[in-house]
């Protein structure tokens, strides 16, 4: 043995030696490890505070140390503090193991004897291991200033605003003609009831007019290569007939279209658009886009209006898809979220039922640039409803659909309360579970509702029906629910039902998150490094997240997770380089026998297979450390920095107390 | 053979899951049987499996892998490799007749502290019930990649 190893069992107060008897196992350590380097073993009250500190580092210079194992709390806590000790005091840090009797021993057992014992094995492990450590470096990768933001709703517009402000240029990709997202389709935002576009249509404007925005449209990013700092982006920007250096946004083109067809996206389905198009009026860029699919010319060889219309000879028939490479140094991911589709519900009738309507489309309907000017109205498009329910929680907090509560719902729910009452008189019921009104000055908009007059009934509808049973029933909707507060069966008969539909991931959030290489939850919201800690970042370095794709989000809370993932990159940026962990794979070429098993087992395609030497070479700043090639390769070609087989297995000699002359301990 | 047979179970943990389950389980006192030593992985899918018939060849009782849940790997899918090896290992270990409910798989997230730990103190009465692992260990353990120092008696 030529390490000089010294121990340091920490108290922690009386949180370990409550329940382990700290004296003894150094002691022990001391006696029956020595032959395995154990130079030194001392326990101290609180390891962690600075004496703690000075008396490793004391120890690494006067007795020469060469490795340092703490046993106290969980690495996830104190390693980088006594790593940072080992490196004050000249010894590498990567040469220091810290092994958790805290939380894996004194705070889970209560046999004094059983703790006692469990922490010597753990210790023994972390000795065992600790000779096998090598001194690393942390890897340091240089930062590509530009950013990519993904997604143009109010978090990705947020986002690439403070960026781009801040003087770095920001490329800001949208799959829609237009930016916006769902809250240009929205009238008013609760709790403030203030309009949405005056408030989202100016921080549109700024993006389109920004010098450091370069805002592309109607394209798709379809692969990520690269690492943290240098990643290469393919952007494929679909083709909208109209060349927009030339085209000025004079709209003469969508007025001179003679063909009509309905909205599905932006009107959803309530109003029309033209063929060539605007989704609406204050569209950012200004450019229209002629959809292919439904242009008369492309069905049947003639028209051609709006080229012959257009003064500035913008329209071009010929145009093709582009794929356009991008470098960055950053992404960041606000992709949104897709309305739960209430189709799936089928005893709420959508559909079969014409005056049901989704959220969506009373969002529509409310506002004054929709379908019907604002006027709230029946399907018919000219009756004024005299009753309206609104039910919440539709796809959301049920078992069936989403057990989660989708946090929007239910203030989304007294505003249109608020809107119905307003624009049209009428009786309005809210059927709810529980009411949620967490947000600042949400409990107050439900109280101002309350005084409004609205009834709300406590139940989960079970039905709406056209079938009238009862008298003044006729020529209604019936919902039929329990009222939980007064314990009875209730038929209601109402002329008009919203359905305050739950918010759920993109319907391709599995197949995009596998692209930018992050992972999402079983409902497919992306997750984020740390639920409380760290809630823009995610577990790849360099991709970030924010606002609804995270989880269901208000406007508020994804503006804020915009500026957050927006201040994460601009603090790399200003780093202008980056520290990564150490833990990787590599493969030792001389072993390797180029059997190409690992290639294909690399989720992150970090493994390059070398055609002419025939071996695989691993990217390291690529590489993510999880370890799962250094498993598979037959040849034990590979190892893992931090993970070897040798640490793995000499760790589990020790926690076996193989490393032990066989006697009781 | 009067004591009652206390098994020993080595657990090999994810660093991003299961590891951060144990720490929460501990946060939250949440108590568990002691006979259980864990061993921090990066990932599930850096379980080689020979890690296991080593630690049953060098004194374990039993064997506790535990992941991230399907779908929720930190490394996108490479919990589904550790899977598919285990069941491989359950396999080999049945037709070299070690009791196969000696090794277990366990999808635990980082939120779940309380169930890691139920799960291990279950392990422990499964393994306490099928009694000491008498595995034929001069035999296999030659035919390992045998590590010198394990074998090494200090004087």
């Amino acid at each position: 043995m030529t390490e000089k190893i010294g121990v340091y069992v920490c108290h922690c107060g009386t949180n370990i030696a409550g329940m382990v008897d700290v004296e003894g196992v150094a002691k022990w350590a001391a006696e029956r490890l020595a032959h395995r380097g154990v130079v030194i073993a001392r326990d101290y009250k609180f390891m962690c505070s600075s004496l703690g500190q000075e008396l490793i580092e004391k120890d690494i210079q006067e007795l020469g140390l060469t490795r340092v194992v703490v046993a106290a709390c969980s690495p996830h806590l104190h390693e980088q503090t006594f790593r940072t000790a080992c490196a004050r005091a000249g010894l590498n840090p990567y040469l220091c193991e810290l092994v958790s009797i805290r939380e894996q021993v004194s705070w889970v057992h209560t046999d004094k004897a059983a703790a006692t014992a469990k922490a010597k094995a753990v210790l023994s492990g972390g000795v065992e291991r600790v000779t096998h450590h090598a001194p690393l470096e942390p890897l340091r990768v240089p930062i590509h200033p530009a950013t990519l933001v993904v997604g143009g709703g109010i978090a990705g517009i947020q986002a690439a605003l403070e960026i781009a402000d801040s003087g770095t240029r920001v490329y800001l990709v949208e799959r829609e003609p237009s930016i916006g997202g769902h809250m240009a389709q929205f009238d008013k935002t609760f709790p403030t009831l203030d309009c949405s576009a005056c408030i989202l249509t100016p921080k549109m404007v700024s993006v389109g007019n920004h010098p450091n925005i370069t805002l592309m449209t109607y394209a798709e990013v379809t692969k990520v290569d690269g690492f943290v700092g240098n990643f290469e982006v393919t952007v494929t920007q679909k083709p909208r007939y109209v060349k927009v250096d030339l085209c000025t946004g004079c709209g003469v083109c969508e007025e001179k279209c003679p063909k009509k067809v309905v909205d599905d996206i932006f009107e959803v389905g309530l109003g029309k658009r033209k063929v060539i198009y605007r989704p609406f009026a204050q569209a950012v860029p200004k450019y229209p886009v002629l959809d292919r699919e439904n242009c008369t010319y492309f069905i049947k060889g003639t028209c051609k209006a709006c080229e012959k219309f257009c003064p500035t000879d913008a329209i071009d028939f010929e145009q093709k898809e582009e794929i356009i490479t991008l470098k960055v140094g950053n992404i960041i991911l606000a992709t949104g979220f897709d309305l739960f589709n209430a189709h799936r519900i089928p005893q709420y009738g959508l559909g079969r039922l014409p005056n049901v309507f989704t959220s969506l489309e009373f969002e529509r309907l409310c506002n004054a640039a929709g379908p019907t000017n604002g006027n709230v109205v029946m399907r018919d498009g000219t009756t004024v409803p005299k009753s309206v329910g609104i039910i919440h929680c539709v796809g959301s907090r049920d078992e069936n659909y989403h057990a989660y509560c989708s946090s929007i719902c239910c203030m989304q729910s007294l505003k249109f309360a608020h809107l119905v009452r307003e624009r049209t008189g009428a009786e309005v019921y809210n059927f709810y579970i529980d009411m949620r009104a967490p947000g600042k000055g949400y409990e107050e908009f439900y109280h101002r509702l309350l005084e409004e007059g609205v009834h709300f009934v406590r139940g989960k509808v079970a039905e709406v029906s056209a079938f009238a049973r009862l008298p003044g029933e006729e020529g209604h909707l019936i919902v039929q629910v329990e009222d939980t507060l007064i314990g009875k069966q209730r038929r209601i008969p109402l002329d008009m039902v919203v359905l305050s539909a739950g918010l759920e991931p993109r319907h391709d959030a599995k197949q995009v998150a596998k692209v930018f290489g992050i992972s999402c939850s079983a409902d497919g919201w992306y997750i984020e490094k740390h639920p409380k800690l760290d809630p823009v970042a995610t577990m790849t370095e360099g991709i970030y997240i924010a606002g609804a794709v995270q989880g269901p989000k208000d406007i508020p809370a994804s503006v804020a997770q915009g500026a957050a993932a927006a201040a994460r990159v601009m603090g790399r940026i200003q780093q202008k380089e980056i520290a990564l962990e150490p833990v990787r794979a590599s493969i030792d070429e001389t072993r390797c026998s180029g059997c190409r098993i690992c290639n294909a087992l690399c989720p992150f395609n970090a493994i390059l297979y070398h055609a002419d030497t025939a071996v695989s070479e691993v990217n390291p700043a690529l590489c993510q450390g999880c370890g799962t090639c250094v498993a598979a390769c037959p040849a034990g070609a590979i190892s893992g920095t931090g993970f070897s087989d040798e640490q793995v297995l000499s760790q589990m000699e020790g926690l076996l107390l193989r490393n032990l002359q066989p006697v009781e301990v | 053979m009067t004591e009652a047979f206390e098994p020993v179970i080595i657990g090999f943990t994810c660093n991003w899951c299961s590891y951060r389950a144990a720490d929460l389980a501990g946060t939250a006192r949440v108590k568990y049987a002691p006979n259980v030593r864990l061993i921090r992985l990066m990932c599930s899918g850096r379980l080689d499996p020979t890690f296991v018939l080593k630690a049953l060849a060098s004194g374990a009782d039993g064997v506790m892998i535990t992941g991230c849940h399907p779908g929720e790997c930190h490394y996108l899918e490479q919990n589904y490799k550790a899977m598919r090896r285990y069941h491989l290992l359950k396999r080999m270990l049945a037709q070299m007749g070690v009791e196969p409910g000696r090794v277990k798989l366990v999808w635990a997230s980082a939120a779940e502290g309380v169930r890691l730990a139920g799960e291990i103190t279950k392990l422990v009465e499964e393994v306490r019930a099928l009694g000491p692992l008498n595995w034929p260990t001069a035999g296999v353990a030659a035919a390992l990649p045998a590590k010198p120092a394990a074998l090494e008696v200090p004087a």
